[in-house]
């Protein structure tokens, strides 16, 4: 009935929820044990940055071929990805007040990155949704499309770590090389990006499946 | 009633004698877990997410009837 993977998707989730707070990880100071948001924050970004890869590649689609199937697909994942990135904010928020001291820092370019790359997926779908002939809409949305991935990848992947960053891995903070190495963490945050990310593929299922009925429903 | 409320006051020096024994290092979470009720949480976490898988799956099976 279900389909496999989405079975997957919950038990890995399950998994990670479970030995995320019960395993051993590395003591270290500041962090404490907020280092087992590692399990749940980072893998929700993953979730971020694959939605907004699957729209990339829908938006591609649509301008070698004019279905408007993949024109609703491309514009279900990056509404999907933008969901994520409001847990994703939310936790990194928290996680920020209690280990840098603050909900929100300018000083970080990652979180500028990201405040910037959500503002362009803001601009996408109000883009998108003030054109009202489907093919043209489809189109413009697509060409979009495709400059909103490459601006986030830019602002989120490559300019955060060209300069200082509070964020592990990114310039010239060198803390999570530590954690990287800790292969109780890996047992737990590798399942817990696949789970997360197959989750967001099953919620892009069910929305997209209902944009296509509703799509269908309209032209009858 | 007076040695109650001395022993009432001892006891409130209880957590300072324990601060003095504290191991160097980052402090971490071990003994809670070990004697704590951290299953509880971890229950408490399990049982919401799985509601809400069986949401999904509830919103799933009800748009696959309604595209046949």
């Amino acid at each position: 009935m279900i389909k496999w993977w989405k079975i997957l998707a919950a038990l890995l989730i399950l998994y990670t929820l479970v030995f995320g707070m019960l395993g051993t990880v590395p003591h270290l100071d500041i962090l404490n044990e907020t280092i087992r948001n590692v399990y749940y924050h980072v893998p929700i970004w993953f979730a971020m940055l694959f939605q907004m890869g699957y729209s990339v590649v829908y938006a591609i689609k649509q301008l070698s071929k004019t279905d408007l199937r993949t024109d609703i697909i491309s514009n279900q994942a990056a509404q999907t990805g933008l969901f994520f990135a409001l847990p994703g904010l939310l936790t990194g928020s928290m996680w920020a007040k209690f280990t840098w001291g603050t909900w929100w820092t300018f000083q970080d370019p990652k979180l500028n990155g990201v405040a910037i790359a959500v503002l362009i997926y803001l601009a996408y779908f109000i883009l998108r949704s003030s054109i009202d002939d489907e093919q043209k809409r489809a189109r413009i949305a697509a060409v979009y499309n495709i400059f909103a991935f490459v601006m986030m990848f830019v602002f989120i992947m490559i300019l955060p770590r060209l300069t200082d960053s509070l964020h592990p891995g990114n310039g010239g903070n060198p803390a999570f090389g530590k954690y990287d190495l800790d292969s109780n963490m890996r047992m737990v945050f590798y399942p817990a990006v696949i789970g997360w990310v197959l989750l967001s593929l099953w919620i892009l299922d069910v929305k997209k499946r209902l944009a296509i009925l509703t799509h269908k429903e309209n032209e009858q | 009633m007076n040695n109650k409320i001395i022993v009432l006051l001892m006891s409130m020096l209880i957590p300072f004698l324990g601060k003095a024994q504290e191991v160097a290092g980052p402090e971490m979470a071990d003994t809670f877990r070990s004697e704590g009720k951290i299953y509880v949480v971890i229950s408490v976490i399990s049982i919401i997410f799985m509601c809400l898988i069986g949401y999904l799956v509830y919103i799933d099976m009800k748009l696959r009837k309604l595209e046949k």
